[in-house]
């Protein structure tokens, strides 16, 4: 159980009549990197909003970091230590890297409440740092996002992440707006993250990415988990056919 | 790759291929533009001054007066701006943080009236002031510091409202403020029935006796360019302004941050009520009106953005300064005062198309 980060059990959340996640079942190990896929609509980032707060789950029970957790909000999550790449960024364009990274934690000189004065000087390390650790480029530290490539402001957000995270950290398709290049370095950046074994989940469409990055694939179909497979023990055409419900897996699932 | 001086960083961005930055795109910053704006125009009615009046409108041309600048023109320009101008100074955090506040010329106008009313002489000339709002409860000759604390409580109040209202009923910035402008203006017409409030203490006289409001204008600009550059509280205005959602995803509290920024914007305002009212020796209820919108045009002609998240205090002060020159401009060429508010319309909407090709310049540039 120790080694356990994430935990859920019968997670269930319906909009309404729709049954867009039922009884998912799902762990996730310290260092292991786990993706999820799935077609359209298959429940994966509704997996993903209940985990993080974004949304309240209608029914199950969550353990993150071996305790039972309700978050009301994003905020409480991350502060818990999950943190997340959202699809939309979440990245202020007119700030430049160091406070987007340290956006709402500051490092502060002298505190004066809201008026608190900003240590910059450490922040700019720090960022560096954070840069280094993760393998991101970024040319220019002191420029704005809003000059950034796709594939710079990306690299940001992760940098973010990796940066506090954390005990968990959350990528729901982060190379999904990304040219050739800008992939390979934001899949570089995930590597960099397994070496230095931080518990990663990874929400991709992409087959190629997914098996030369993670531990273990997870494929939702219905708002169902149905298979969870170690990457040795499966191929492409068995993932696809578990997306599209050629296979079911009902059998494999028990023996997981 | 140009080398410099963080050669290490900009080494490395070799390895994504098409994405290395280039220094050299860097955009100038905005305040250097509208500086540059500020000199033309002054050249402009320079040389215009020189061809048609065979006058100067910078330097000086008196032989019994010393100096290389015309002095007593340069003193006009920045005075006749400063009190708008601290008005500018709230109303340019406030745009900064992605609002907009048309309240503050209605804020001045019921601030002067309220705050002057404790600041009266019990006698002018031997007789009782015939002005005096509290005669019979004997509330006269009051020290300094009572007009100056019923004037910050009521700029606090009034913000305080305005900030309250966005923030929690979720109404949008425009529609709070100008339910505050209209009330406000109502509040400033109905605190003496529409009679003006007069004969300050000496004391209170003295805080616009002069040079003081530029003095004051100034001193608050440099403060809060501070306070929006090295504090929490500048850094977290641009990031709401910049990306309200993402501000809220990484923890700031923002409906807090939006009270405090109404709030402050509202205490600037009454603040110009103080140095308004005592520079004038008296408020009436019309003081004010349409300072709301020479503050927002300040702003923007300054290169503060409408859609938030960029401008700065400095880049404010200068588009203050452009105000003033143009108004000190055709008074020096002799045009017609009509003119002014035709050319200052321009010139405010001017500056929002230059923002806005901009802005549309940057987006295609990224």
């Amino acid at each position: 159980m120790s080694d356990i980060v994430l935990k859920t059990e019968n997670l269930t959340k319906h909009y309404g009549g729709v049954h867009a996640l039922q009884e998912a079942n799902f762990e996730l190990r310290k260092g292991e990197h786990v993706a999820i896929m799935g077609d359209n609509g298959a429940g994966k980032s509704t997996f993903v909003r209940q985990i993080t707060g974004v949304e309240q789950r209608t029914d199950g029970k969550i353990w993150f970091d071996g305790k039972e957790v309700n978050f009301a909000g994003p905020i409480e999550a991350r502060e818990a230590g999950i943190e997340t790449v959202f699809q939309n960024l979440a990245l202020a364009d007119d700030l430049d890297v160091p406070s987007n990274l340290f956006l709402g934690r500051e490092k502060v000189l002298f505190n004066l409440g809201p008026f608190s004065i900003l240590d910059r000087k450490a922040m700019r390390k720090a960022t560096e740092a954070a840069l280094v650790r993760t393998a991101v480029k970024i040319p220019n530290l002191s420029s704005t996002i809003r000059h950034m490539s796709g594939g710079q402001r990306q690299c940001v957000a992760i940098a973010r992440t990796a940066t506090f995270a954390s005990k968990l950290i959350i990528m729901d398709e982060p190379t999904a707006a990304l040219g050739v290049q800008e992939t390979a370095q934001v899949e570089n950046i995930i590597r960099t993250l397994k070496e230095n074994g931080e518990p990663l989940i990874l929400v991709s469409h992409n087959m190629r990415q997914v098996f030369d990055l993670v531990d273990r694939i997870v494929v939702f179909r219905r708002g169902r988990i149905v298979a969870n497979l170690r990457k040795q023990d499966t191929d492409g055409n068995d993932i696809v056919a578990y997306i599209t419900g050629a296979k079911t897996g009902q059998a494999e699932l028990q023996a997981a | 790759m140009r080398p410099t001086e963080e050669e290490d960083v900009s080494q490395t961005s070799h390895g994504i291929g098409g994405l290395s930055y280039d220094a050299k795109k860097r955009p100038w910053p905005a305040e250097f533009n509208v500086f540059l704006a500020l000199v033309i125009l002054v050249g402009a009615f320079e040389l215009v001054g020189r061809v048609f009046l065979g006058d100067s409108f910078l330097f000086n041309t008196r032989e019994n007066v010393s100096g290389l600048f015309n002095e007593q023109r340069l003193q006009i320009i920045i005075l006749q701006v400063s009190i708008v101008g601290i008005i500018a100074i709230g109303v340019t955090q406030v745009i900064i943080c992605g609002g907009i506040d048309l309240s503050s010329g209605s804020i001045v106008g019921a601030t002067a009236m309220i705050a002057m009313s404790f600041a009266q002489v019990a006698t002018v000339n031997g007789n009782p002031n015939p002005k005096a709002m509290f005669l019979a409860q004997g509330w006269t000759d009051l020290p300094v510091i009572v007009p100056l604390l019923v004037a910050i409580g009521c700029g606090l109040f009034a913000g305080l409202i305005n900030g309250l209202l966005i923030a929690y009923t979720r109404i949008p910035p425009f529609i709070a403020t100008l339910g505050m402008m209209v009330t406000a203006r109502g509040i400033a017409k109905w605190w003496s029935k529409g009679q003006p409030i007069s004969f300050p203490t000496d004391s209170f006289a003295a805080i616009g006796k002069g040079l003081m409001p530029v003095v004051i204008f100034i001193s608050l600009a440099l403060l809060f360019q501070l306070i929006l550059t090295y504090t929490k509280y500048g850094k977290h205005c641009y990031a709401i302004g910049s990306n309200e959602d993402a501000a809220r995803m990484s923890g700031i509290k923002i409906a807090n941050h939006k009270v405090l920024v109404y709030a402050i914007a509202g205490i600037l305002a009454a603040i110009a009520a103080v140095v308004l009212s005592s520079k004038n020796l008296t408020a009436q209820a019309g003081m004010g009106v349409m300072y709301e919108l020479d503050a927002i045009a300040m702003a923007v002609i300054g290169g503060v953005s409408l859609s938030g998240g960029r401008g700065s205090i400095i880049g404010t002060v200068i588009g203050s300064l452009i105000f003033g020159v143009i108004i000190s401009g055709f008074t020096f060429l002799r045009l017609d005062a009509y003119y002014q508010e035709m050319v200052k319309g321009v010139i405010i909407v001017g500056a929002v198309v230059l923002d806005q090709w901009r802005q549309r310049r940057r987006a295609i540039g990224a």
